[in-house]
Order: C-alpha cells, then structure tokens, then sequence
C-alpha cells in the first residue's frame, strides 16, 4: 500500500517538477538561471521576459497563424470527412467500401513519404509561404483518421433511421445535415479534439513549407527561438508557456473530451 | 434503397484534396525513388534500383540510423508499455484522486513536441540541468553526464523523453481496457479463492490482450515515426548517434538535395511501417475476446 502511493507521488512529481521549472525559469533574469538553476526568482516573479516576447518578437503574429490554421484545418477536416463518412454508409456497394480502403490506406503512409513531391508540388502550386497551403495540406494528411473514425462510428447508427427520412422525402444533404450530424456529435468532438491538439503543434509541415516570418506557426516560431536564444531558456520557456496556453486551459476544461479525442486517435490510428 | 445520385458529390471535395496533397505526392514518391532527381532541377534520369542498392548495400549512416530506430523503439516500447500497465493497475478505480492522476499522467500528451524538446534540453543540459544538479545534491556526482552530447547514450536520453511525453496515453488505453473488464469476474475469482496472482494472470492479463496489442502496435508505430523531439533536441548528433530514418530523409532531402535517393529511403520506410500496421491489424482480429 504505502509502495503504490509512494510510487504514484514519484510519477506525479516526475511531470510536475519539468513544468514547475518551466514556469518558473520563464519568470527569472538569465543571469539568475545561470547562478541558480534550479532555485526561485530572486527579485520575486518578473513578467519581463513576457512583455519583452510579445513586444521584440512578433508573438502575436505567430499566435494568430496558428489559430487560423488549426481552425480551419479541424472544421474543414471534420466537415469534408464527415461527408465522405456519410456517403461510406449510405452508398454500401464496392465504390463506398473502396473509398474507405482508400483513405484509410493513408494512415499507413509516414508523412516523410510524400514529403519530397509534396514540397515541390507547393512550390509549382505557389502555396508555400502561405496560411492557405498550409490548411489544404493539413486537412488532406488527417483526411484519412478522421474518415476512419468517422466511418467507424456512422457505421452504429440505426439504418432504419436514414431510410425512415429518406421515404419522408429528405434528400441527402438535408439526412446529413438534420440526422446524421447531430447524431455523431460525440465522435465529432472527440476527433476535432485529436485534430486540434495534432495542428496546433506541428511542426513537419511548418518547417518545410514556410520560411517568412509573417506566415510562421508557434512550434516552428519555437524552434526559431531556439537558434537566436539557444541558452536563453527563460526566454525559451516563456515561448513554450505562451504557445501552450490555449491547449492548457482547454485541457483543464475539457479534461474528459480531450481523453476521448487523443485516446480515439491513437486506438485507431 | 435506391440512394439519389447526389451522394458521390459529398465525396468531392475530400476526395479532390485528398487526391492532390496526398495521393499524388505518394505515387510520385515511388517514381521518383527510382531516379537521381535533385529536387531542384526540372531534369532527370532514372537510374533503376540503384537508389535502394545504395541504401542497402553502400550506406553505411542508412545502417546505423535503422540500428538507432531499433534501439529507441525498443527501449520506448518495453518502458512505456510497463509503465502504462503498472501505473494503470493502480489508478483504475474511480475515485477523486485516481481521476487527478490520470489527468496529469495524461498532461505531457497535449504539449507540443517542440515544446518538450525545450524542457528536456534543459533537463539534461550539462551545467545547468536539473538532472546533473541532482545527482550532484544527492553525491552521484560521478554519474553527471552530458546526456545529450554523448553518443553512447543520447539516444536512450531521448527515449526517456518520449516515454515521458507519451506514456499518460497509453496508461489511458489500459485504464478504459480494464474498466471494460466486468466485474462479476473478479468476483467469481475471489470466491474461488484465487490470489491476486492468480486472478491477473487468468482474469486480467487475457482479457487485458486487445488493449496490450493496441498499445504495444501504437507505441511501436509512433516510436519509429519520431521525427520532432529528435530534430529538436539533437539534430541526429553526436556522430549520427541519434539520427533515425525519419530524420535522416529529411536530411538528404534538404540538406543535401538528393530526392531521388531519399525518395527510396522513404519508400524503405513505409514499408516497415505498413507492415507493422498490417501485422497490427491481423493480431487485432485474432485476439477478438468474447465474454
């Protein structure tokens, strides 16, 4: 008994302690850090290091790209995924069941495969350096797990209930839009969480196609930091606080979606 | 029921985007792992199976960059796997405590990896990391390192920080696994009079399989994808000590510009992955329990 409690304190602090430096490093001087590492502020909590990243660097700029691209990447993933779920059930002959062999083939396909033809096909298309390729590529790289988990889960609902509209006249649009969205609601949730979480920190895809500052993401903007500050880590780690926020508090609230989403993802992935 | 016609347009705009950033790049992939394109150049010429004879024979980094993927895949896999299963063990209960836990064991999964680059950096860094002061407060003084700088360990260094990144993922695998487990089991053990032993062993562990096999498959994908924590935290150095087959064509593709050969890299690459994943798939059906 007293081995199973001591060893769950050990784990907790073993994820404790990093986030606890991180919070605090981010509110000393360098000096401090260099002279103690590991002990409190001196001079009491400083923001300084938060005033100076927002005011030297274009934090602002980069928090804005992230959230256009993690928005419109998850709603348009969802929504076109959703579709092609939809269509999956509702067709039930060889075309729909191809289909879903063809996306879900894709979750097989390391994104370092179509990396190389898909860096030039953006330099042909003019997309890099640009939110907008950013968003297509990321919505046709998750198309596939979000296909199969939609799929998977459509593929419970009640059939009666899709031929019960359809002889009441619905068309498909109006099924999918009145029955068979608001009845996917809960796996909707849980892979727009497992899409937030997976957009809002990649780098992969930031990395290769964007190079000017204007269009750059958080973790890319991060690992920026890392060459211009390489030791500076209050610096550093009050970017990582920053870039992290928003995932944290939708954490905090949203504790139990977040599990769902990220658990579906890697169960099905 | 006949379905009206206007259903194959709900596959459009998936399928068309799909088909571009995805499908077609993949293809190419292929085509192109049998040439010597640059990437940059708008001419080339194919050169055969030349480009996977190099990988197999002639490149001595391509070795020791699969020999680098094995060793972090299979630390990360025994650890993290034991760690998800002791720790679930203990946290399965619902309880108020229990519930706090298993949202901080679960805490790591949603930072971004770049971000615990960062952290462990710092954990690890020689002078000023939390890790060699430890040691020294707690006189193993001897056994500070450089942890990332040796080229004898950076590589199980990583791997800890990939345990701990994702390890609270997994523990939440097993924990729904277990839950699932019904309870009336447990208690016709009890009344035989089975030790704790004994009731894992013929209760738990059987019934625990199709969340082991997911685990453990996932857990071995994931490994061998790494590419992020590794370009961050160590670029593949010291001495390629660290380079793994994802960075490593991210290396030759825009470091050196020799698309054609990393195109067969990668082409190498999927299909280890695909037939992990394939051999996941098969265990997932055969290990189907019903109860």
């Amino acid at each position: 008994m007293f081995f199973r409690r001591f060893s769950l304190v050990i784990y907790a602090l073993l994820i404790l302690i990093p986030l606890l430096i991180v919070v605090l490093t981010s509110m000393k001087t360098i000096q401090e850090t260099f002279r103690n590492p590991l002990g409190l502020p001196e001079a009491g909590l400083q923001f300084e290091n938060y005033t100076a990243i927002f005011q030297e660097q274009t934090m602002a700029g980069y928090f804005m790209n992230s959230t256009i691209v993690t928005l419109f990447s998850v709603s348009l993933t969802l929504f076109f995924a959703s579709l092609i779920a939809y269509g999956i059930i509702r067709l039930n002959n060889w075309i729909g069941n191809f289909l879903f062999i063809l996306f879900t083939l894709g979750m097989m396909v390391p994104a370092q495969v179509s990396m190389i033809p898909l860096y030039s096909l953006m330099l042909d298309l003019n997309l890099t350096n640009s939110l907008v390729g950013l968003i297509l590529v990321n919505i046709s790289t998750t198309m596939p797990i979000a296909v199969f988990i939609l799929t998977g889960f459509m593929k419970t609902l009640p059939k009666e209930l899709f031929e019960a509209s359809t002889i009441d006249g619905a068309g498909n649009w109006k099924i999918y839009t009145k029955v068979a969205i608001p009845l996917s609601l809960p796996s909707l949730s849980a892979t727009a969480i497992f899409l937030f979480v997976m957009h809002w920190n990649d780098l992969l895809y930031p990395l290769l196609f964007i190079t000017d500052n204007a269009y750059k993401t958080l973790p890319l903007a991060l690992l920026e930091f890392q060459g211009e500050y390489s030791t500076n880590y209050p610096m550093l780690f009050t970017g990582v606080i920053i870039a992290s926020a928003p995932m944290v508090i939708a954490y905090i609230f949203l504790q139990r979606y977040f599990v769902a989403g990220m658990t579906a993802g890697a169960v099905k992935g | 029921m006949k379905i009206s016609k206007s259903i194959y347009l709900f596959f459009l705009p998936g399928l068309l985007l799909y088909a571009i950033f995805f499908i077609y790049p993949t293809v190419s992939a292929l085509f192109y792992s049998f040439t010597d394109w640059d990437g940059l150049s708008s001419s080339f010429q194919f050169v055969g199976i030349d480009n996977y004879e190099r990988a197999f024979t002639g490149d001595t980094i391509f070795r020791k960059t699969i020999g680098n993927n094995l060793k972090f895949m299979l630390v990360v896999v025994v650890f993290q796997t034991f760690v998800a299963l002791a720790f679930a063990l203990v946290v399965l209960k619902n309880t108020k405590t229990t519930i706090f836990l298993r949202a901080l064991y679960f805490f790591p999964t949603i930072l971004s990896s770049v971000s615990v680059a960062f952290i462990w950096s710092f954990i690890y860094d020689p002078s000023l990391g939390i890790l060699n002061q430890t040691l020294e407060l707690v006189g193993l003084g001897s056994l500070a390192q450089n942890w990332l700088g040796n080229a004898d360990i950076a590589i199980y260094s990583l791997a800890v920080t990939q345990i701990w990144f994702h390890a609270g993922q997994m523990l939440i695998i097993f924990v729904a696994g277990l839950q699932s487990i019904p309870d009336e089991l447990y208690e016709v053990a009890k009344i035989e009079g089975a030790t704790k032993w004994q009731t894992f062993r013929n209760v738990t562990w059987p019934l625990l399989a199709p969340s082991a096999t997911i685990v453990i498959a996932y857990t071995t994908i994931q490994s061998f994808k790494a590419f992020d924590l590794v370009f961050a935290m160590t670029g593949g150095g010291p001495n390629n000590s660290t380079e793994i087959v994802a960075t490593y064509i991210f290396d030759i593709a825009f470091r050196s510009y020799q698309f054609g050969y990393a195109s067969a890299i990668s082409v190498i690459f999927m299909i280890i992955i695909a037939t992990i994943t394939f051999l996941q798939f098969k265990a997932l059906r055969s290990d189907r329990i019903s109860y």
